[in-house]
């Protein structure tokens, strides 16, 4: 098992070095610099300036450094607003965005696999029915039609939730529904093609044959069994979310991340676009390596490791 | 000899968007304590329906057990409540399907899916149902047992999957254990194997088994008995011997001819032409009428009453009718 994590940890770092070296040089060649505003500033300024952030060092030059404060984790301080560095930036903003992307992941995964089972148990009948309608209709709405209906039908027409914000409870409620309606339809659609499956295999009816009780088959036969395609997409899904939060934090005025992500390209803040970028990227290759992880505890015919079992 | 299960009249039907398929038209057996008997025939004739709704298993809707009774300890199992009947699954009545590669969940042990099963049915601790579960993996075979338990069905050759089902079926002493086409996925060797396992143990447990195969070879080896099924009907059953030396209904001597042989040398085998009737308008008559070298026009009109040859040996075939058997007294 060591050994494995060992070699995964090593794919993770070339794959995170594959996508700095890629942002790194496609930032650069986005046309402008972050100087390049209405207001005049002199030449002599500018060269200070571009000098004082080593933008007038040859290209290699600049990576070849930026790569040293990545391994270093200093990402330096944000060009446009130079009070604050990239980290700190980080460290407010990704605490609210990994709340609302824990939270609405949780949701999404619970709920989607309760209604993908309850559909695939009633396979044909009218919840089935009603339970794929609802998985359509969340695929098919985009989270930002469907956090701006809710806004409008819950918090403005009804005015029983917050309109935006993140300040309790309370608030996290619309912006989680809009984000996890989508994810969650994914996974009922997969869990219910995937339990009825299941349930028509052999294996199944030799635990029925042995008495065993429908709960049980259900739960303990078919679920584990089921969830195994659930595990594979769970890693994209998670991406998904992740980059679904930009939009709805901007549409709940959410202070996550997202707002400093977006802004920092609009306005070439080349550490704040990094940083970001960086730390996104590692997230997302973290959970795609703990959903492996899971796929190896879930299906023991997958062997994460070596040890041969006679 | 002691009857544990009495299989009265059974009719099962499925229902489709094509119509009613009538799987089983009014099968009747017997099955008595310490035998084995073993249902004939080629595929869709309904060997496998009748073994399954013996257990109630079969998926419902579309089947259905539409008239009939199979008693059991005094007890009509088509009558039970669904909860009453998972008491009598695994416990009194055991089924071994035809795959052992996919009989098995992948993602449990082999020793839980054994354990859960004793579990399930006696007021036993864990341990004790380990201990159980160890001594029925030594019965069946299974070297290092108490290792074994710990890993997982793809861990098994497919014989040991085999016989890790058969004792995943016994571990509760059933008094029935119905075998659905058990060596079929088998290789000839390991086919072999379990089929004295099979006898090895009933030797031991005493136990009723109901085996379901298109095998004849199979058959030869481990029945006492023998019911031949066609279109959903029992045409013939008897023991043993006599069916293998004295097949008297024209299919039953069909089956027996189409085995290869290795004493005929060189010679074809011989088919039985054509194919058995459609069973969402099964045929008045006797349904292999159409494919019989001796068909009158009675067979296509009427089916066949029973004929008792013997005390076991009765067969479903105007061929055999006493009547005929009289008229030709009459003449010499």
């Amino acid at each position: 098992m060591t050994g494995y994590i060992m070699k995964r940890l090593i794919a993770m770092i070339i794959t995170l070095w594959f996508i700095i070296t890629l942002t790194f040089f496609l930032m650069h060649s986005i046309p402008g610099s972050p100087f390049n505003e209405e207001r005049n500033t002199s030449e002599a300024v500018q060269r200070n300036l571009e000098k004082f952030y080593h933008l007038d060092e040859p290209l290699y030059v600049q990576y070849g450094m930026y790569l040293k404060s990545v391994v270093t984790f200093d990402f330096g301080p944000s060009i446009k607003k130079s009070s604050q560095t990239v980290n700190e930036m980080l460290g407010r903003g990704f605490p609210v965005s990994f709340e609302l992307g824990i939270v609405t992941l949780i949701v999404a995964v619970f709920s989607g696999i309760a209604l993908g089972i309850i559909a695939a148990l009633r396979h044909n009948g009218f919840i089935d029915y009603l339970a794929m309608t609802i998985a359509v209709l969340g695929i098919s709405v985009p989270n930002f039609v469907l956090a701006t209906l809710l806004i409008q039908q819950l918090a403005v027409n009804l005015a029983i939730l917050p309109v935006a914000t993140w300040s309790s409870p309370k608030h996290m409620i619309l912006p989680t529904l809009a984000l996890a309606t989508g994810p969650m339809a994914i996974i009922a659609r997969l869990t219910r093609s995937s339990m009825l499956e299941v349930l028509t295999q052999d294996y199944i009816k030799t635990a029925k044959a042995k008495g065993l009780s429908p709960v049980k088959i259900v739960f303990k036969h078919a679920l584990r069994n089921a969830l195994l395609p659930v595990v594979t997409v769970l890693g994209s899904l998670a991406a998904s979310i992740l980059t679904g939060t930009f939009v709805i934090e901007k549409i709940f005025a959410i202070p996550g991340m997202g707002k400093y992500f977006v802004e920092s390209i609009n306005t070439r803040d080349y550490p704040v676009i990094m940083g970001t970028t960086v730390f996104y990227s590692s997230i997302l290759i973290i959970m795609l390596f703990l959903v492996d992880i899971a796929y190896g505890i879930l299906d023991p015919r997958i062997k994460l490791h070596k040890k041969e079992a006679s | 000899m002691e009857k544990v299960l009495e299989v009265k009249d059974l009719h099962v039907t499925f229902t489709t968007y094509g119509g009613e398929v009538q799987a089983v038209r009014g099968v009747s057996f017997d099955l008595y304590k310490g035998e084995t008997l073993a249902i004939v025939g080629e595929s869709g004739c309904g060997k496998s329906v009748t073994s399954q709704s013996i257990m109630r298993l079969i998926p419902s809707p579309p089947g259905r057990i539409a008239d009939g009774a199979v008693q059991f300890k005094g007890k009509d199992l088509t009558k039970l409540k669904e909860s009453e009947m998972r008491d009598i699954r695994g416990a009194d009545i055991s089924m071994i399907f035809q795959d052992p590669m996919t009989a098995l969940n992948p993602t449990i042990t082999v020793g839980e899916q054994i354990i859960e099963g004793i579990m399930q049915h006696e007021t036993i601790s864990r341990q004790d149902a380990r201990k159980k579960t160890l001594e029925m993996l030594n019965l069946v075979g299974i070297p290092n047992p108490s290792e074994r338990l710990k890993h997982y069905p793809h861990q098994f050759s497919g014989g040991m999957r085999q016989r890790i089902v058969i004792a995943m079926a016994l571990v509760c002493e059933p008094e029935v254990l119905i075998a659905d086409e058990p060596t079929t996925a088998l290789d000839v060797t390991i086919q072999a194997q379990i089929l004295d396992l099979f006898k090895d143990i009933q030797k031991k447990t005493g136990v009723s088994i109901i085996i379901i195969t298109h095998d004849l070879g199979v058959v030869a080896q481990v029945a006492d008995r023998i019911a031949v099924m066609y279109a959903g009907k029992i045409v013939e059953a008897g023991e043993r011997r006599e069916i293998f030396y004295k097949p008297q209904h024209p299919y039953t001597k069909g089956l027996l001819n189409s085995v290869p042989r290795l004493d005929l040398d060189g010679a074809d085998l011989i088919p039985i032409g054509g194919s058995p009737p459609d069973l969402f308008a099964p045929p008045a008559g006797c349904p292999f009428a159409a494919r019989c070298n001796f068909a009158m026009e009675v067979c296509d009109r009427v089916y066949p009453y029973k004929t008792h040859l013997s005390r076991d040996h009765h067969v479903d075939c105007w061929l055999q009718d006493e009547r005929a058997q009289k008229m030709l007294a009459g003449v010499k």
